[in-house]
């Protein structure tokens, strides 16, 4: 336990994180009291609720400390005494800006798009659904984190569901069975992992994280097990390759809000388990497996690729944009060293702004015309310049040019691959280009040429729709040119982490990875980034 | 036999100084949760007949509850003696009746189903014109049946409990004398029933064959004792005693009776018998197999795998297949059986306690579900279709909400009691190392999802598109008060147990039943 009970009581007297946690499902609790027609006071106020949850958000941003390696403000309740379980939660530099993006992304994918109908509940599932997201990000607790990654489901569900368009019902369910079928393996793993544990070592059951990651108990061959049933959670919550089939029927059919929490916060779900549970708990099996794991990150990127460049619908375009972007950022946390994790954390905050930004702006594109087809659309920027800059602009970050803050991530990813799993970086690289052509192209169709008779009247970006985007826009500069401090504050985490899995896996080194090429010095790169000392300091 | 023993007393005074007569102590005090229920019965019964303001609407319902909540109060200080550590548990009349925290908090739940079941029959037996006494006389009756079933110390007890349980159940099943449905369903559920009694009793009969007594605690002490060189006749017994059971909990294959006795009954009697029924042939099960026949557990284990794995694939698996939604309801609580099986299975403390954690936690869901459905059924009691409930949550919101928690909660989810009472077992699966088991019933649970996520869809998800706002209005629901009470009790309870379980599961943990030999 890296932090006891008795300093979080000296040190942050004030429960940040639990506030974080349920402030949202209060605020939900509100509007649910609101009387049924008054809509805009049941907005207002979930706007407010997610506005209040971003600011406490800001200030564990502000003050979380960059230079600590461990969790910062914990808290630790017991809540199930007899089966060691405790309502524990804790912060730290993987953690804390998908946290933050979280709180960013909620208020903004609030403001973008309204209902239509139903309003009340509208609001309500999706302030639970933030109480979920946070709750995932910042448990401790085997049985939280689980809670949490389920308790996510009813609220999206009934988004896509209810408020959703074309075969609504279909996707949701989809959506429903999918992840659900994924955590039926992580619950009997969790189990199985928190039992052989106790019996490993002899002592009383504990479902804290940190405990059972420094404890490695359990025999390696039953750990590769364990590894593989959080993995196909994991894997479907991604969703990786062969298991992506329902995000894009659920992307393309949710609403705008709904895609955009989706697409931003909700996959992220994934791949923060990965690097959490899967690397922590399990740091044999993750080098075991992780050629594996590299293959499929790389079909994804190619396949998400080659998929998105023949969509007809714009929505579901992005949508498969999604899968080839994850595949980078599974690429990257497989590469087991500092850049590759780095990078895929960074990477899902890019993600989550630049593939939110993007829902946001088809979304309007749906609300101004009906429709979707690109081949419905054409020579918008003739009619909606600034329109077309803003979506320019956000296409730009996803396709990763350099400046904005897709290229970061996806250069660190690409880095550290290449450092530790040469074959399949080379292969990486080649999705970065197909990201272009289908984007491009994308683009291209939808707003060059002379407008015709239908887009004619394309209405030009609102000025509160302006509003709406430009924390987004400037957050996609502000990572591109100056990403540093973003970095600084999740390295000591992402180092600590990769020393851990070397003290535990014998023969592992950063670096020296399944396909480790000789003399790659992780070093060179390091210098090249400016921030060696730092890193130095650290050790 | 004490009433026999009374009358000759006279007799017996006169020759008291030959033979001394020997009458079983009777601890009354410790039976009183038993005799609220059984005498509240009767007297409910006897005085409904004499006197007319009994015939008031509510009053006989009133009743019932007051003597559901008496039965509780009743079980609080035996609880408290059982759990004092210097006293413990103990036995009843002459050690057929075993006093411990199981027999107890089944009680407790039993009486509890009593309440809800009579909060909902009150306004049914109006509505459907078959008001009247002798449901709620009968439903005190049967559940004093299935108190005995659930404290019995020996087989022959076991069996009368049984009997009462299910004598009383199919005369209710049978009640609703103008609907087809009904008379069909109380005929089945006896044949069916009679059938499987006569399974129980001829392994009873092996039992006692193979090891020289019917009392549980000598059975066991026997089997603990003596090696049993041919033990064919005790595992006939065992198969036999298992499929007496497997009917009355509704395990695959011998679920066959439960879609058509379970749609066909009046759905207050649905929700009793999904929920106290239940209860009490569990507690029956748990306390034959897992005390009186635990050193056998290698024997039947397997035997009840085979049914866990059965009950909650196919329960799940044909659930998902209906259109009725009280159908649906009763393959799913075969599917719930399936998942008790899985925590008998484990053959541990850790086994039972989840399994008891799973009963309580379900009595709750599956009366509140039975419930609302029992609403929605309207006059007639025969709105039970998936159409009905389209655009419920528009006509009744607070009640289609109501009915999403009760199928969230069947479905596992978390912050519901039912993910805690799946954790539990899933748990003492892993902790017995049926890891096989606990994916199963996992993967299972993700095939019952559908069913549950099909009615919801009925409500919420249908007849309100964005584009079409004239929408289905919903069916025109009434919701009575003390149906809503019911709705209401269940409710705060799953979601209590869901969001702060570890109350339940220290009483759950001081529930596992243990063996009680006579001082």
């Amino acid at each position: 336990m890296s932090v006891s009970t008795a300093t979080f009581a000296a040190n942050q007297p004030f429960p940040m994180l639990t506030i974080i946690v349920v402030l949202p499902a209060l605020g939900a609790l509100v509007v649910a009291l609101v009387a049924n027609r008054r809509t805009e006071t049941a907005r207002q106020i979930a706007i407010l609720t997610t506005v209040a949850t971003a600011a406490f958000a800001a200030f564990v941003l502000v003050a979380f400390h960059g230079d600590d390696t461990g969790f910062q403000f914990v808290t630790r309740q017991t809540w199930i005494d007899d089966l060691g379980i405790s309502w524990a939660l804790g912060v730290d530099g993987i953690s804390l800006f998908l946290v933050v993006m979280t709180a960013i992304i909620f208020p903004i994918s609030l403001l973008a798009a309204k209902p239509g109908h139903d309003d009340k509940a509208y609001y309500a599932w999706i302030l639970i659904l933030q109480s979920g997201c946070m709750g995932v990000f910042l448990a401790l607790d085997l049985f939280v984190f689980f809670v949490f990654f389920e308790l996510v489901l009813v609220p999206m569900y009934f988004l896509i569901g209810k408020w959703g368009h074309g075969d609504r019902i279909h996707a949701a369910m989809k959506f429903f069975l999918y992840t659900m079928f994924g955590s039926a393996f992580m619950l009997v793993g969790i189990l199985a992992t928190v039992l052989l544990n106790a019996k490993g070592t002899g002592g009383a059951i504990t479902f804290d994280l940190v405990e059972l990651a420094q404890n490695q108990a359990i025999a390696t061959e039953t750990a590769r097990w364990l590894f593989l049933s959080f993995a196909i959670a994991f894997a479907v919550k991604v969703p990786m390759f062969p298991v992506h089939t329902w995000l894009p029927d659920a992307h393309t059919e949710a609403p705008t809000a709904g895609s955009v929490i989706l697409a931003a916060v909700m996959l992220k779900l994934g791949t923060y388990g990965f690097i959490r549970f899967g690397l922590f708990l399990f740091p044999e099996a993750a080098v075991y497996f992780a050629p594996l794991f590299l293959t499929l990150g790389v079909v994804g990127i190619i396949y998400g690729a080659i998929v998105a460049t023949v969509q007809r619908d714009l929505k579901r375009l992005v949508a498969y944009s999604s899968i080839a972007h994850l595949g980078f950022i599974i690429l990257g946390i497989f590469a087991l060293n500092t850049q590759g994790i780095e990078g895929g954390i960074l990477q899902m905050v890019n993600h989550g702004v630049s593939t939110g930004a993007l829902f946001i702006l088809v979304g309007w594109i749906y609300e101004r015309r009906h429709t979707r087809q690109i081949a419905e659309l054409k020579g918008l920027q003739k009619v909606a310049p600034i329109f077309a800059a803003a979506f320019t602009l956000v296409m730009l970050s996803s396709i990763g040019v350099p400046g904005l803050n897709g290229f970061v991530g996806e250069f660190l990813v690409l880095i550290g691959a290449f450092a530790s799993a040469r074959w399949w970086a080379v292969v990486a690289a080649a999705g970065v280009i197909l990201a272009a052509v289908y984007l491009l192209w994308a683009y291209q169709r939808v707003f060059h040429g002379t407008p015709d008779d239908d887009n004619a009247d394309f209405p030009e970006l609102r000025w509160h729709e302006g509003l709406v985007l430009l924390p987004l826009i400037g957050l996609i500069v502000f990572m591109g040119v100056y990403p540093k401090p973003v970095i600084e504050r999740i390295e000591p985490a992402v180092v600590a982490l990769i020393d851990h899995m070397e003290a535990e896996v014998p023969g592992f080194a950063e670096n020296g990875g399944p396909t480790a090429p000789e003399g790659v010095e992780l070093r060179d790169v390091r210098a090249d980034d400016g921030h060696a000392t730092d890193e130095e300091a650290d050790h | 036999m004490i009433a026999a023993g009374l009358s000759n007393l006279g007799v017996l005074a006169q020759i008291a100084e030959f033979t001394p007569l020997d009458t079983p102590e009777v601890q009354w005090a410790a039976l009183l949760p038993l005799l609220i229920l059984a005498g509240g019965g009767v007297v409910l019964l006897t005085v409904s007949s004499l006197v007319k303001a009994m015939a008031a609407p509510g009053v006989n319902a009133a009743a019932t509850v007051l003597v559901g909540l008496a039965s509780i109060i009743a079980c609080v200080p035996v609880w408290q003696r059982v759990q004092d550590p210097e006293r413990g548990p103990f036995t009843a009349v002459g050690g057929v009746i075993g006093i411990d925290g199981f027999s107890i908090l089944a009680t407790g739940l039993i009486a509890a189903s009593v309440i809800l079941a009579a909060l909902l029959l009150d306004d049914y037996l109006r509505r459907e014109d078959i008001d009247g006494v002798e449901m709620y006389a009968l439903l005190l009756l049967s559940a004093s049946g299935g108190v005995i079933m659930a404290s019995a110390n020996d087989l022959i007890v076991m069996f009368l409990g049984l009997e009462a349980l299910s004598i009383a159940i199919y005369v209710m099943a049978a009640m609703h004398r103008r609907r087809i449905e009904s008379q069909e369903a109380g005929f089945k559920y006896f044949i069916v029933g009679a059938f499987s009694s006569a399974f129980f009793l001829y392994g009873i009969a092996m039992v006692y064959g193979a090891t020289g007594s019917t009392n549980l605690v000598e059975i066991a002490t026997f089997l603990a004792n003596n090696l049993l060189l041919r033990n064919g006749v005790l595992m006939l017994g065992m198969a036999l005693l298992l499929v007496g059971f497997g009917f009355k909990v509704s395990a695959v294959p011998f679920q066959g009776w439960t879609p058509d006795v379970y749609q066909g009954a009046p759905t207050p009697v649905t929700a009793f018998m999904a929920s106290a029924v239940k209860v009490a042939a569990f507690a029956g099960l748990i306390r034959v197999f897992y005390l009186a026949l635990g050193t056998y557990s290698l024997d039947w284990k397997p035997a009840i795998y085979a049914l866990a794995v059965l009950s909650m694939i196919i329960g799940a698996t044909f659930a998902v297949v209906q259109t009725d939604v009280k159908r649906m309801m009763a393959y799913s609580s075969i599917s719930h059986a399936g998942f008790v099986l899985v925590a008998v299975q484990a053959g541990t403390e850790k086994g039972v306690t989840a399994a008891i954690f799973y009963l309580t936690s379900y009595v709750f869901m599956v009366a509140g579900s039975f419930g609302v459905i029992s609403l929605v059924g309207r006059r007639g009691d025969a709105a039970h279709s998936l159409d009905d409930y389209r655009g419920l949550s528009r006509s009744r919101p607070g009640l289609a909400l109501a009915f999403t928690v009760f199928l969230l909660a069947q479905a596992g989810v978390p912050l519901t009691s039912g993910f805690v009472a799946k954790f539990n077992v899933i748990a003492a699966a892993v902790d017995a190392r049926s890891f096989w088991l606990a994916l199963i019933a996992m993967l299972a649970s993700v095939i019952a999802a559908v069913l549950y996520l099909k009615i919801i869809v009925a409500m919420y998800l249908t007849g309100d598109d964005a584009e079409a706002d004239d929408s289905v209005a919903g069916p025109k629901v009434s919701i009575p008060l003390p149906a809503a009470a019911a709705i209401g009790i269940a409710i705060v309870a799953t979601l209590a147990i869901g969001v702060l379980p570890g109350y339940l599961f220290e009483v759950a943990g001081d529930a596992v039943p243990v063996l009680i030999a006579l001082p």
